[in-house]
């Protein structure tokens, strides 16, 4: 899909895109994130790691606005985001559930159109007179949504209903949807869960040309090599707070990320977390 | 040969007011695949969308049934049960959003007896308007009304023919605007997943706005063809015509637009095919012109 010498390309820190500050997350008594401060660079991949339930999901939920924090700021391009994901779309933040939501009933092609809805201005009225405007955009879309597709490798599938794609299309599909709101940031939660050696090689591939088209990515996940491989800098959540933040290499030798997954060596110790989180997955 | 002929009387009878459930049937449908709510108003959208029309009628245009004035009397019906069903939605659910299911439900029965009891006692209230406690006469305009129309011995009203291209004109309409227009598009990615639809930037208060107003429109229609049909309308005409629609929602499966529409005329046909057709008293034609919503 993309060249390797891609990968190595550009770990060069940019300006500020994402800047969190203090959220902090409280269902009742139970505090699901804690304080934590994240930040991430123009034109970087960054790692959010930890044990399953450690808040990783949550945090996402907070930066995208479908969770309100409890306190704590989210600064994009350092404009404060509002926690509605209207406004944060909008702003230039896009996300990937860890467990598919894509529209099933509607086409690939269709999938990725919707995601454009928010770069359109097209009205009600408008679109149902398809005004020349209207047609100019609507043009726009298709092409703009065709041109996605291809980039995530699905041109042969845009009529397929989105719920009818194997597993693999179906991420593909959702990160394409995701880059048609015409992000600045991606968010992808556990891009590679329930996929195979090779899928992951094609998804590492794919983040590496998601940055090549100037999107900074976050990726949570549980496949550790997967995270070593891509990431510029990775941050360990363990129950609700911040470990360890650092480059892979500081961060997986840190005896406390260690300690936080097993308990034993990093290599031994990350196998089995990553085979239970496939279990869970592909049993979801 | 007669047999045949009674027969196809009843089909066409029966469609004609299949079709009105229909329209009426869509309302319920768009808005409970949007935000899975049984709208039990909506019957009262269809009833307001009658009254519109006639308010129009009598204030403007009172005495004239020339046929120009009936795309007037259409707008104003529209004009009125959008607003209503607008307003309903602003007011009643969108406060409930997040309540659990029930509560919303026995709003919408709250807001049904609140709109029939607005319409009987404050009706009449307006300067020069009769009072609406009773039936009030429905305007019968002209080409859409009056001698029915012979079709190789089948009596056709005009009225079922404009309720039937209605329907015709609307379900080729929704098929557009879901399937070909951008906010169509919206609507089905909120029926289908409101979160992630919200995550692509679209704003779904608004979509559940316009679900209402597709529906409001619709049954506005039908509260016109109702008039025609039945010659007056009241404001009780909102609760049997509102039920049967939802039977016919239902019968379609509820959430799907084109199977109310077939949910819609199979109820017609098969409310119109039971007693009067195996009954021998009284002229066809009779029974097609007493046959409506309000009947039982």
């Amino acid at each position: 899909m993309t060249a390797p010498a891609l990968q190595k390309s550009s770990p060069v820190a940019g300006q500020v895109v994402l800047d969190a500050t203090d959220v902090t997350m409280r269902f009742g008594g139970l505090v699901a994130v804690n304080k934590v401060n994240f930040s991430v660079n123009e034109g970087e991949i960054v790692g959010l790691i930890g044990p399953n339930g450690a808040g990783k999901t949550t945090f996402f939920n907070c930066l995208t606005g479908l969770y309100k924090p409890t306190s704590g700021t989210v600064r994009y391009l350092g404009k404060t985001l509002k926690p509605q994901p209207v406004a944060v779309t909008r702003a230039g933040v896009a996300r990937t559930f860890q467990n598919i939501r894509l529209f099933g009933n509607m086409s690939a092609l269709e999938n990725v159109m919707v995601g454009r809805y928010c770069r359109t201005s097209a009205g009600v009225l408008t679109s149902i007179l398809h005004g020349p405007r209207y047609r100019r955009e609507e043009k726009e879309t298709v092409e703009k949504s065709k041109e996605l597709l291809s980039f995530v490798g699905l041109t042969d599938v845009g009529d397929h209903l989105a719920r009818n794609l194997n597993y693999g299309d179906q991420r593909r599909l959702e990160i394409a949807r995701a880059l048609a709101t015409e992000p600045g940031l991606l968010l992808l939660d556990e891009p590679t869960a329930g996929m195979n050696p090779q899928e992951t090689g094609e998804a590492t591939d794919l983040i590496f040309a998601i940055r090549e088209r100037g999107v900074s990515v976050v990726v949570i996940e549980h496949d550790m090599r997967f995270i070593f491989r891509l990431c510029d800098r990775v941050t360990c959540l363990v129950r609700g707070e911040t470990l360890v933040e650092g480059t892979p290499a500081q961060v997986q030798s840190d005896e406390r990320v260690i300690e936080a997954y097993i308990g034993s060596g990093p290599t031994h110790a990350n196998k089995p977390a990553t085979e239970k989180s496939l279990d869970e997955e592909a049993g979801a | 040969m007669q047999a045949v002929e009674q027969l196809l009387q009843q089909l066409v009878n029966g469609l004609s007011l299949g079709a009105l459930y229909a329209l009426i049937a869509v309302g319920y449908t768009v808005v409970y695949g949007i935000i899975q709510l049984i709208n039990f108003a909506h019957g009262e959208v269809f009833m307001i969308g009658a009254f519109s029309s006639l308010t129009v009628w009598l204030a403007l245009f009172k005495d004239n049934t020339a046929l120009w004035v009936f795309p007037f009397m259409i707008l104003a019906a529209i004009g009125g049960s959008m607003g209503v069903a607008v307003l309903m939605e602003r007011v009643a659910y969108r406060p409930l959003r997040n309540a659990p299911r029930l509560a919303p439900l026995i709003t919408a029965i709250g807001v049904s007896v609140f709109l029939q009891e607005a319409v009987r006692l404050f009706y009449g209230d307006i300067p020069g308007f009769p009072d609406a406690t009773q039936a009030l006469p429905f305007p019968q305009i002209d080409v859409v009304t009056g001698t029915p129309i012979n079709v190789a011995g089948v009596l056709v009203q005009r009225s079922s023919i404009f309720t039937l291209s209605a329907l015709v004109i609307c379900t080729i309409f929704l098929y557009y605007f879901i399937n070909r227009t951008k906010t169509g598009r919206a609507m089905q990615a909120v029926s289908q997943d409101p979160d992630t639809a919200r995550l692509m930037g679209i704003n779904v208060d608004r979509i559940i706005v316009i679900a209402f107003m597709l529906g409001g429109g619709l049954a506005a229609i039908a509260g016109i063809a109702h008039g025609l049909i039945n010659t007056n309308i009241d404001f009780r005409m909102g609760f049997l015509a509102g039920l049967k629609a939802f039977t016919a929602a239902v019968l379609g499966g509820i959430g799907n637009i084109y199977g109310a529409v077939v949910g819609g005329l199979v109820l017609g046909l098969v409310e119109n095919h039971g007693p009067p057709s195996t009954s021998p008293a009284g002229s066809v034609a009779a029974r097609g012109k007493t046959c409506g919503p309000s009947r039982s």
